[in-house]
This record gives C-alpha cells, structure tokens and sequence, in this order.
C-alpha cells in the first residue's frame, strides 16, 4: 500500500465539505440576481473602491506578516535553546492567550488603546506623550500581528527545534561565522516552517473584517469588509461570492508563489 | 509522557462524544415546543421560565446578532423557526416575500394592552398589523457629553461642525448613517431618489475626516468612558449610558430620525403556529412586557405595562417615550427592494474607501 | 549581556500577549457592566456565573465541540499530510491549494456555503446541530493541522518508513513505530491550532447551528447589542487560570519531568 492512500479521508472530507460548497461559490458568483451567467461580479474587483479594498487588505496583511515573521523568528529561536523540559511548556503559554475568546481579546485591545485607555493613562502618569494609533492603519496592524503571531511561532519553532545541532556545528568548524550559519544552513533548513506561517498568517489576514472594524475604527475599506457586507447589508450573495472567488486566486497564486522557495528548501535538505 | 498526553485526550473527547450522542438521543419526543429566534439579551431569561411553567410549552431559544444574519438562516429554510423578533424594514421583506403567516389574534387577545399610537406607527411597514406585534421600540439620536459640548445641540448639524474633528462617533451601518445625512438635508430616511442619495453621499464624504470611527454597539462603551463628544446611539442605550456617566445627554434632533420598531412574526414554515402565538401573547402580558422592559431598557409599546413603572422619573423618561412632536418629523425603515439597497450599498462603499 | 537580550524580548513578546489579557481579568472584577470605567471591586460575575445554567451550558459544547473537531482534524489532517507529501509535485500542489481553501475563505462565505450544502443534505436526514456544527469545525481546522505536519514531515528521513516496511512492519506498524513519533511534535502544534480555531469561531458556527445550540463565542457575539455580559470575563478569567495553573503543575512536577528526560533520551 503506497503511503498516498494516506490521504484518502481527506480527500473524500475535502470533496464533500471544501469543493461542493466551492461549488455554490461558484455558481453565485458566475450568476446574477435572476439566474443568468454574467461575469459582473468578478469583473467588480477591478471598479475603484474593490481594488483599492484589495490594495490596501495585501499592504496590510504584507506588513503584519513581515512584523510576524521577524518578531517570530528570533522567538522561536530563543525558544530552541531553552531547557528541553521547558518546551512544550513554553510553546502552550504562547497559544494559550489566545484561548480566550477573540473578540474579548480585540475589545480589550480597545480599552487599551483608546484615548482614555489603560496605556495612555500609565503614559500620562510618566509624563510621557500620549499613544495615538486608535483607529488608524497602525492598530490593524497591531491587532493582526498580536492575533496571528502564535500561527507563526509554532511552525518555525517547531522546524527549529529538529535541525540536527551537528549541522550547525559542522558550518562552524568549517570556518563559517555566526551570521553565515544561520543565513546558508539555520534559515535553509528552516524554510518549510517558515512558509507554513508565512500561510497561517497572510492568508486569514487577508480576509479579516472584526479587526478592521473595532481597532481601525471601521474608515478603512478592506476586502474583508466588502465580502462581509456584500453577504450581509447589501444583500447581494452573488457579488460577494465573485468578489471571494477573485480573492481566493488571487492568494491561491501568491501562495504558488511562495510554494516555490520551498521547493529550494527542499532541495537544499535531500 | 506526550504520547500519553494524546491518548488520554482522545479518550476524553472519545467520552465527549459518547456523552454527547446519549444526550441528543432521545429529545426527539413530540414534546409541545415552541422554537423562538431572538435578538441577544433581547428577553429577561425568567420570562422564559415562567411561560414553560404555565403553558408547559418547551421554548427553544436562538439568539441572532443583526437583521441580516438572522436572515439567510430563515429564508433558507434551514430550521423552521416558530417565533422571530425582525426590525420594521426586515419584516416589511419578509411579508413582500411571503415569508409570514398572518397572525390569529383570537389566540393574541392581550394586543389589546398595546398603545394604539405603536400600532399605528407599525402599520408603516406591516398595514393592518397582519403579521407582527410590535415588542420594544425607540429613536435614533445624538448623545453628547456636555463637558465638551457647550452649546445646546437640537441638530444633526452639530456632526458636521469642524470643532468636534475626531470627537464624533457615527454609525456604521449603511442605512443609519444614510438616515442621517438624509434627515438633515431634509430628505425622507426612505429615499429612492439618485440625485437625493449622491447628495446625501457627498455630505457623508464631507463628514468622514470630522469622525473619530464608524461602530456600532461599541459608541456605548466609548461615549461612557469619555472618549468622544458626539455620538450617534439607539435611545434604548441611552438611559443605560447615562446611568453609568451622569454627563450624557441625548436628544432627538429636530429635522427628525428614524422610529424603529423591532416585532414577532411567524415564519411560513413554523411548525407550532400555536404555540408561538400563545408566546407571542404571554410577552403582551402588562407585568411580562414590564419585567422585560426592566431587563433590556428599550422602550416597551405596551401601554398597561409603562403605567406598571414604578419610578416616575422612567416612567416619563422622554429618552424612553419621548412626546408626539418629537417624533412629528420622524420616520420608520420601509424595505426599499434589492435594487435601491444596491445603490445604498455602493455609495456607503465609496464613502468608506474615499 | 546576550541571555538578558533574550530574556527582555522575551518578556517584550510576553507583556504584548498577555496584556489584553490581563485587562480581561481586572474587568472580571469591576462593579460596572462597561468596560471603560472602573466601578469598583466586585466578585458578583463571578457568583452569578455559576448560577447561569446557559452560560455553563455553553462552556461545556464549547469544549466539546473544540476537542472533537480538533482530534477528527489532528487524525485526518496528520494522515492527509503523510500521503500529500508522497505525492508527485502537482498532485502536491493541487492538493494543498484545496486544502488552503477554507482558510482563504472569508468565514462568511464557507459558514453560507456549508449552511446551503447541509440545507441540501437534508434530504437525507441531516438535521442542524451539534453534528453539522462539529462538520464544519473539523473542515476549517484540517488545514491548520496539515500545514503543521508539513514541515516535519519534510525533515523527516523518508526511507524509514519504506524500511521499516521492508523489515517487516505493517504500514500502521511503520507509522506509529517510525514516523509519529518524528512528527509529533508538528502532530499537537497542529491539533493546539486547531483546538484555538475551534474555539474562537463564531460565524461559521453561527450558520450550521440548530437552535438551542450556543457555544461561549456565539453567545458572546450575540451579546454585543446590548453590551457584553461581565460574567463572560470571569468565566474567561477563571479558564485561563486554570489552564496556567494546570500548566505550570504538569511543569513543575518533578516525576513528569523525569519522564520526558527519558522519552528525549529514548528517540535520540
């Protein structure tokens, strides 16, 4: 029995609960209102305000990745070096925040946040200038990396911990420095878990509405936003469905994209 | 140690499941019910306790979030609710879609504690009160803090006044920000008109570098702990948010606002018509209606129940009940049609992204 | 210097993590129902908590839900992984690219679509409820657990496997004896994600519930009209603690400890 079989249960989970329903997705945003074929509602993406939703949901999402993925790295690799018996430990006091629900989580962010808030209140108290990003682009920010950072933690650290310590200390008696090390043998090795965070975080980014709305104070439009409210307060399932259907190629093809380096990685292991 | 750690998790989600499938088992039984879909906290939970005791009837409670989330799940058919408590504008869809039953009022005789003045404001979207009895009600307004308003305020003018820049909170809902931009033009709050909404978008466009966010519930939250001026709130809240900080003031602006009216209908496809009515009816009860309007602090259109108030000061609250000139210029949601909501939807989008 | 380096970025992330949530206990304890002014000392939530048969009804087909959907998802996610990674490179790539999809899915979109396909399946004696909602849980949380097994799948030796075959082992032998435990670690990130998911989702599961149905996030977003109800904040307070409490127990035992010494020792 070939180990491909393996996946068999999923892939009749997958048919049954991922393409089926892909399926009305489909047909909603290939039809209008009274049932004929049109390709309106993906051609949509391209009038001003879908665009720049879109333009400014990828900035966004690009950004909290990129403060993820090098707040995350370091992280993960502090978190390698401590006592073996701490590890799991270590690892479940970074989920477990996040087991409290999500939207108490970015409320609270709001008391903290705010003009009044807790951090503005203590900075005041320290003579310090007040913090002013409520309901600006930077909060989303905020909000998104606090939300996604464990997505990028557990992979890498997860890749981390396995990397062979004889590796590294081979490159180093073959002469090669710190920053060598880790830049031609640590973060090689390291690229699979890498692309599984980079995923776990840039994709949920990219189609979040509550942070939008609660921390930048909803006045920023982002592709979420629109499919929520195409599904809800416009009452137009088909616009919304095509509108998803764009989003969803789209990210199918960065993750493409990304899928590449990790072929290297791969490469560079076997 | 991990190993074990997995085992003794699926074990004990194993457990669950068993647990779970022995409790599911057999509630299967032709028990009267009745299955009710409510906005959240929108009920005082005794309420429900004592309608099973004297009715033995079993209420199955839902609780939904918004209008439009309750509903796909019942124009899709995918439960058969017996009782839902829509918005005016949502059950003025639901009827145009022959989506209700129209109601036995034989089996509702406690509408005659009704205020005649509410049932009259719902024939705006339900004529001749077939199909919903109306359950809390109120307006939409302005809450400012008067420590940082000086000026008396009786105008929606007052969001677009340049020395509140970042101190005002507006709605973020299509149709109540479009109310106000259209009440202050003088324009009805149900305008179908192109030129009147583009008009109304443009002063919207105008108005969003003086607004400090667009939210929702959370102008509550906000208004109480001083972090904006100028807010625009349901009068239900109101009362709420000047318990908790006495420098709130509210008032209903003077070019007038919208009326909500929130009510029950009976969905096609309830299973219990009965039923529902017989809930529909306990909820008329004059010391029912009170004790839930003691609990959710909107404004109750239950005549017997409001001289039931014993504080007098609520009882002649004008937040709660506010007088007939006051509401001289206002005006409920009507469902203006897929088409006009797109046009509403677009235009809401262009001024989000501007 | 280097280690206190450390130890202060650490304490940075750490403050950054649990700064909400220790505005979510101080709230737990305020007299005032709002959250933006403090009321004074109370312990009533946390009383009146216990006394809300829904709330606690709630809690319970929370968990449960979240422990189901996320071991159905760990067991077919962990072996979905195991066959996409022997596959050729575009049966690969087919395969992860639907497997990305409920996630790049708005939550909205896969909760209507799932509500339609159940809808349909109705014809055959599917009804809405505990069932449909575990469904769709397991089918947003699989991703997450394939996208951990991944990367330790790649760093595993794939010729152990075949080896193992080759001396003899079954191919569920061959698994448990050579693989798991290579991937373990990938095995629980992913079943923790998916639990974390589980646990947080609100639209998806507003949509393929039946009525009567409540999980602490429904209940909690349904409660935004009228203001959050403080009890939810103790309740969110009371779990995290004893989830730290039971952590720091399972931790600071020193027999646990010796335990897993001797697992590490016996992989190597």
């Amino acid at each position: 029995m070939s180990k491909k079989y393996f996946a068999a249960p999923y892939l009749v989970w997958a048919v049954g609960f991922i393409i089926i329903p892909l399926f009305m997705i489909v047909f909603y945003g290939f039809t209008d209102r009274s049932g004929a074929f049109t390709l309106e509602n993906i051609l949509a993406i391209l009038s001003h305000e879908h665009a720049k939703a879109l333009w400014l949901s990828i900035l966004l999402s690009l950004v909290s990745t990129v403060i993820c993925l090098v707040l995350a790295y370091p992280l993960a690799m502090i978190l390698t070096k401590r006592n073996v018996n701490q590890h799991s430990f270590m690892v479940l006091l970074f989920i477990l925040p996040m087991w409290m629900n999500f939207l108490l989580r970015t409320l609270a962010w709001q008391t903290l946040l705010e003009k009044n808030g807790v951090i503005n209140a203590v900075l005041s108290f320290l003579h310090l200038p007040a913090l002013e990003i409520i309901n600006t682009p930077y909060a989303i920010v905020l909000g998104m990396v606090y939300n996604f950072l464990p997505f990028m933690v557990l992979p890498i650290y997860n890749v981390l911990a396995k990397i062979d310590p004889n590796v590294i200390n081979a490159a180093r008696d073959l002469g090669a420095n710190g920053v060598q090390t880790f830049f031609r043998v640590i973060f090689p090795l390291s690229i699979p878990g890498v692309i599984s965070g980079i995923t776990m975080v840039f994709v949920p980014a990219m189609t979040t509405f509550v942070i939008s709305t609660l921390l930048g104070g909803s006045k920023i439009l982002l592709i979420g936003n629109v499919i929520e409210q195409e599904f809800t307060q416009g009452n137009n399932w088909h616009l919304g469905s095509g509108l998803s259907l764009v989003l969803m190629v789209f990210i199918l093809i960065s993750m493409a994209f990304v899928m590449k380096y990790d072929k290297d990685g791969e490469g560079a292991m076997f | 140690m991990k190993k074990k750690l997995i085992a003794s998790l699926l074990l004990a989600s194993m457990c669950g499941a068993l647990l779970a499938g022995c409790g599911k088992g057999n509630d299967s039984a032709s028990k009267e019910q009745v299955i009710v879909y409510n906005w959240g906290e929108y009920i005082d939970p005794d309420v429900l306790d004592q309608f099973e005791e004297e009715t033995g009837i079993e209420v199955v409670y839902e609780e939904f979030e918004t209008n439009e989330i309750m509903y796909p799940k019942v124009s899709s058919g995918a439960i058969a609710y017996d009782v839902i408590c829509p918005s005016d504008y949502m059950i003025q869809r639901m009827i145009d879609e022959d989506m209700l039953y129209e109601l036995n009022y034989d089996n509702i005789p406690n509408i005659s504690n009704m205020d005649e003045t509410y049932l009259k404001q719902a024939e705006e979207f339900d004529p001749g009160n077939r199909y919903s009895v109306p359950y809390c009600w109120g307006t939409v307004g302005i809450l400012y803090n008067k420590t940082m308003v000086k000026e008396p305020i009786d105008s929606w003018d007052v969001l677009w006044d340049e020395t509140y820049a970042d101190n005002i909170l507006m709605q973020d809902s299509v149709r109540d920000a479009f109310a106000v931009a259209l009440k202050k033009l003088g324009y009805s709050l149900n305008s179908t008109d192109e030129g009147e909404l583009e008009e109304a978008k443009n002063l919207l466009i105008e108005q969003k570098p003086l607004v400090q966010a667009y939210v929702i519930d959370q102008v509550r939250d906000k208004m109480i702990g001083n972090e904006a001026a100028i807010g625009v709130i349901y009068s239900g809240e109101a009362i709420y948010t000047q318990r908790e900080n006495e420098n709130l003031e509210y008032v209903i602006p003077k070019e007038g606002s919208n009326v909500w009216i929130d009510g029950w209908v009976i969905p096609k496809n309830a299973e219990h018509k009965e039923n529902a009515e017989a809930f529909i009816n306990f909820l008329c009860k004059p010391e029912i209606a009170l004790k839930n309007f003691e609990y959710i602090t909107y404004s109750t259109p239950n005549k017997a129940a409001r001289e039931l108030i014993e504080d007098e000061d609520i009882r002649n609250s004008t937040i709660a009940f506010p007088t007939a000139e006051m509401l001289e210029n206002c005006e409920t949601f009507q469902y203006l049609g897929d088409e006009v909501d797109a046009i509403y939807n677009e235009k809401w989008k262009e001024i989000k992204s501007h | 210097m280097k280690k206190h380096a450390e130890r202060i970025y650490l304490a940075l992330i750490f403050i950054l993590l649990y700064a909400p949530i220790a505005t979510l206990i101080v709230l737990s304890f305020n007299k005032s129902k709002t959250r933006s002014k403090w009321g004074g000392f109370t312990l009533k939530w946390y009383s009146s908590m216990f006394q809300n048969s829904s709330i606690m009804d709630a809690l319970y087909t929370t968990l449960l839900i979240a422990l189901l959907s996320a071991a159905a998802a760990t067991l077919i996610g962990t072996m979905a992984a195991m066959g996409i990674s022997s596959m050729n490179r575009r049966m690969k790539t087919i395969c992860m690219s639907i497997t990305n999809i409920p996630m790049l899915n708005a939550d909205i979109v896969t909760g209507i679509s799932l509500m339609l396909l159940f809808i349909a399946l109705g014809a055959f004696g599917v009804k809405f409820g505990f069932g449909t909602v575990l469904t769709a849980h397991i089918t947003f949380n699989i991703p997450y657990v394939i996208l951990s097994v991944m990367p330790k799948l790649k760093q595993t030796n794939k010729s152990t496997y075949e080896a193992a075959l080759d001396l003899g082992a079954s191919p569920v032998q061959a698994f448990f004896k050579v693989v798991f435990p290579d991937i373990l670690p990938g095995v629980l990130s992913g079943f923790l994600l998916a639990f974390t998911m589980s646990l947080d989702d609100f639209v998806i599961t507003h949509f393929t519930k039946g009525p009567g149905l409540d999980t602490l996030s429904t209940k909690i977003y349904t409660e935004v009209k009228k203001g959050i109800k403080p009890e939810m904040y103790s309740l969110s307070t009371l779990l995290f603690l004893s989830v730290l409490l039971l952590l720091l127990l399972i931790n600071l035992a020193p027999n646990a400890k010796k335990i897993s010494a001797e697992n590490k020792g016996n992989k190597k």
